[in-house]
């Protein structure tokens, strides 16, 4: 743009009265587009943010008969205050008294992801697999039934963990969102989200060093 | 020997093929731009690994700010002759016993703005002047059981629109509280699939468990 400034002002120096000439001075022109290109480039909302989608079960009524889980499959995580994850694994703790202790980790690489992949082995290994092939080329499909068919895998799956995502009221929308995330890393095929009940905050404080007798 | 003749330039250099290129430039942005609406926190959305796009029509955003107030925004459809926008406002304004003038619902229409006002002053930031002015209203949707104004705007579009689709956008340090509050909300009028908006974030699971 300086360049064509400069020329500008030479082209101004020399006045020639009463001399038509073909050429018409385009500086402005390009200015105000150049400028209106760049308010436009800017406005536009180029990347688009994206989503994740999650899917919650209809509201339980009296009515409805809570879905029958193995209890030796279950695995509830907890996610406490500070970005920090509770879990225990087994049924729904319904007391104190018989509640397992709490295994305290985090949401880093070696944190709750290790000790779910550690768990979930079979059909991880049965989904990369799964993936592999059609990388390769080995199993041709498309995308849409790419995905179809892992959800497929991960359904009929009977080896891996039911998770139980049960968020407390010091954890926040990060952690939430952190949590589903790991599931699908992980490719955990059942998991849930509830509440926490108040045996699972009684063993949360315990754990956290804020129970209060 | 011939002489070496030094070339007398012009200064002048022809602008056209350049202004050729801008005007198509400008062209193109003008048609492709899509505005972003104008928000009134700027909320920072958590990262995930998911690659799915957000969708351009047909959707419904709650935002959920960091100081826990919610936030209602909803597209005017696929085409201009929809009026989702306006649709919804007026079943909302019959619900509330508020009636609104063709003019504010036109500004409804028009204003793509994200809504944190509650239905009692919906009429007075319908007739702010400006930004700044509007702000003072946005104090965030009732979402409680005794006025469960989010709930209604929920309802009625769902009720206009019946391909809505859900996208919550919440920020990274909100209480889980108030995010189980607006899931609460969504359980309750039926929406069982929806959408959080993240930022893409890959993460290799290298280690083949073995």
């Amino acid at each position: 743009m300086a360049e064509i400034i400069q020329e500008d002002k030479a082209k101004g120096g020399k006045k020639k009265p009463k001399k038509h000439s073909t050429n018409i001075d385009m500086t402005p022109m390009v200015d105000l587009m150049c400028l209106l290109i760049t308010f436009f480039m800017l406005t536009t909302a180029f990347s688009k943010p994206k989503i994740m989608q999650i899917v919650l079960p209809e509201k339980m009524t009296k009515n409805t008969i809570p879905p029958k889980i193995v209890g030796s499959r279950t695995m509830n995580i907890i996610l406490g205050p500070d970005n920090k994850v509770y879990w225990y694994p087994g049924k729904p703790a319904v007391d104190m008294a018989s509640a397992p202790a709490l295994q305290q980790t985090d949401f880093s690489d070696t944190g709750i992801r290790q000790m779910l992949l550690d768990r979930n082995k079979a059909l991880f290994n049965k989904i990369a697999d799964f993936k592999n092939k059609v990388i390769t080329g080995e199993i041709v499909m498309k995308d849409d039934s790419v995905q179809a068919n892992i959800k497929k895998i991960k359904k009929l799956d009977d080896t891996g963990p039911i998770v139980l995502i049960k968020p407390s009221k010091t954890s926040t929308y990060k952690n939430f969102v952190d949590i589903i995330d790991e599931m699908s890393i992980v490719g955990i095929g059942t998991y849930s989200i509830a509440d926490i009940s108040w045996v699972e905050e009684q063993m949360l404080a315990t754990a956290t060093g804020t129970a209060v007798h | 020997m011939p002489k070496i003749k030094v070339k007398h330039q012009s200064p002048h250099v022809d602008m056209t093929p350049m202004v050729d290129l801008f005007s198509l430039l400008l062209t193109f942005f003008m048609l492709t731009a899509t505005f972003r609406p104008d928000e009134p926190v700027p909320v920072d959305t958590p990262n995930s690994v998911s690659e799915k796009k957000t969708p351009d029509n047909n959707i419904m955003t709650i935002t959920i700010a960091p100081d826990n107030r919610i936030f209602y925004n909803v597209d005017n459809g696929q085409d201009t002759i929809l009026h989702y926008r306006p649709k919804i406002l007026q079943e909302m304004g019959t619900r509330y016993n508020i009636e609104f003038t063709p003019e504010e619902l036109r500004k409804f229409e028009k204003g793509n703005y994200t809504l944190g006002v509650s239905m009692q002053d919906m009429k007075a930031f319908l007739n702010c002047k400006d930004a700044s002015e509007r702000m003072t209203y946005e104090k965030g949707i009732p979402a409680d059981s005794t006025d469960n104004q989010l709930a209604m705007w929920v309802l009625y579009t769902r009720q206009v629109n019946q391909n809505v689709q859900t996208l919550i956008k919440g920020d990274s340090k909100v209480e889980y509280p108030t995010v189980k509050k607006v899931l609460g909300v969504l359980q309750d009028y039926n929406v069982k699939v929806f959408n959080l908006i993240t930022n893409l974030e890959k993460v290799e699971v290298t280690q083949k468990a073995d």
